[in-house]
């Protein structure tokens, strides 16, 4: 095994001298969680906001259920995806196991819990300051949400990053259903797990550094968003 | 207590409440309310806070049922937006004035081929094309209260119930908002605007309902009203006292 110093040292070589594995995994990375987050926006977003101004049987149950499923176990999402897409499941003819889609689909389903409950306390605290005004224009639900949904779309940006934190992070249910083959499915979180298990520790630091400058990244974006939505409030 | 009407509600009412009843906290906010609001010109709603002025214009602008009694518009309110309703402390919405008329005009159902037009007449008619394009929310109490009254006469509105829009306000700015209502009411929009300012219903009313404990007491016309109320409630109410 290398010494601390010298990993540290090659895995700098490695990020500065853009080495193609490591670009080609943070690269899969990005695609994979960018995807699952739009996806997972596309869904929570509407789903958050019919929850929050909706007026419908099992509202309650289905709220407690959404935000009961913000802590789903990653593993189990990967086995139910894994059960779902595997060639004796439901979904096995789309031969979609071990694609970067698979991983989507994991991500999707664990992140749109997320996103769709903070978006349901931002839409629910926004239509509480604009209730009254959009019902005496005779607005109907359709319109309110698409208000509410717009006019917080600053603070619906922390929603979504956390959301993209999250599937960034994620290295169970991607291990299970993306399989962590070189040059196809290899994320760097999986990567990261491999490279470590093999006492390879240039890369696995590397993609460390790597995934630790992305997270900050991603906070400092939330937090820029959050002071921008509390500056737009009142402005 | 002793009811007087001067100019009771004839068949001319544009909307009408009939013994409207409505608890809240345990507490009957209106008690068996008989207002009439007549077709055309200003009316203005006067009493002492919790007579159940801002109430009234809630229950005819239907964003809260009343517990019994009835609310009869007439048959020339029959769309959903022939009834606008601007409030003490206006909400607009997180955008600029320019956009928040448009939001308005496309809740409203203009046709988009029109929203451009009709968007430039609403700037014109409340004065706003300087600060179209600056933040709603950051504007002064008294522009906010110009977008929102323009906001609500987006929909065309046959009624315009205003609830006190000016308290609070600088006279310039006073004086600007009471531009706009003589101007909407002039356009031919009956207007309902409930206000504690005696020169204010002096200056813009042609009626006055005066409520007291959720019941109306008088209603007369402004000038009648202004100079010689029946009632003692209203007397004391004019006079400064205070209505316990």
């Amino acid at each position: 095994m290398q010494g601390f110093g010298d990993a540290f040292a090659a895995a700098f070589g490695l990020i500065v001298g853009l080495d193609a594995d490591l670009v080609e995994i943070v690269g899969l990375s990005l695609a994979v969680t960018l995807s699952a987050t739009v996806l997972a926006c596309l869904i929570g977003f509407p789903l958050g906001a019919l929850l929050a101004v909706g007026r419908f049987p099992l509202r309650g149950a289905l709220t407690v259920l959404v935000n009961a499923l913000m802590g789903l176990p990653p593993v189990v999402v990967g086995l139910v995806v894994y059960l779902l897409l595997s060639r004796a499941g439901p979904m096995g003819a789309l031969g979609l196991l071990y694609t970067p889609t698979a991983m989507i689909i994991a991500q999707t389903i664990l992140v749109t819990p997320i996103i769709a409950a903070l978006t349901r306390q931002i839409v629910a605290d926004l239509d509480a300051e604009y209730h009254e005004t959009l019902r005496s224009m005779g607005a109907g639900a359709g319109a309110r949400m698409a208000t509410l949904l717009w006019d917080g779309r600053l603070a619906l940006m922390t929603a979504a990053l956390a959301g993209m934190g999250r599937a960034l992070a994620e290295v169970g249910a991607v291990m299970i259903v993306g399989g962590n083959i070189d040059h196809v499915t290899r994320v760097m979180t999986t990567a990261i797990a491999l490279e470590t298990s093999r006492g390879e520790l240039a890369l696995a630091l590397g993609l460390g550094i790597v995934l630790m400058i992305l997270s900050l990244a991603l906070n400092a974006l939330v937090m820029g968003a959050r002071v921008s939505a509390a500056r737009m409030a009142h402005a | 207590m002793l009811r007087l009407v001067a100019s009771g509600p004839g068949p001319e009412a544009v909307i009408r409440l009939e013994d409207v009843s409505l608890r809240r906290g345990g507490r009957r906010v209106l008690d068996g309310l008989n207002l009439a609001i007549p077709e055309g010109g200003i009316t203005a709603i006067m009493g002492p806070n919790g007579a159940g002025k801002s109430l009234s214009l809630r229950v005819m602008a239907r964003l809260i049922t009343p517990d019994s009694g009835s609310v009869q518009p007439a048959g020339t309110l029959s769309g959903p937006q022939d009834i606008a309703l601007v409030f003490q402390k206006p909400v607009l919405l997180r955008r600029s004035v320019r956009a928040n008329l448009r939001h308005a005009l496309g809740v409203y159902g203009v046709p988009r081929r029109q929203r451009r037009a009709r968007l430039g007449e609403l700037l014109d008619f409340g004065r706003l094309a300087a600060i179209a394009d600056a933040p709603a929310r950051a504007l002064s109490g008294g522009e906010q209260q110009r977008v929102a009254m323009v906001r609500a006469l987006a929909a065309r509105p046959r009624l315009l119930l205003l609830d006190e829009p000016t308290a609070s306000l600088d006279p310039q700015a006073t004086a600007a908002i009471e531009t706009l209502i003589l101007d909407a009411a002039h356009a031919g929009t009956t207007i309902v605007i409930v206000t504690h300012d005696r020169g204010q219903a002096g200056r813009l009313a042609d009626h006055i309902r005066f409520l007291h404990k959720g019941a109306l007491v008088e209603a007369a016309p402004a000038a009648q009203f202004l100079l010689a109320q029946k009632s003692p409630e209203a007397q004391a109410y004019l006079a400064g006292r205070l209505l316990l």
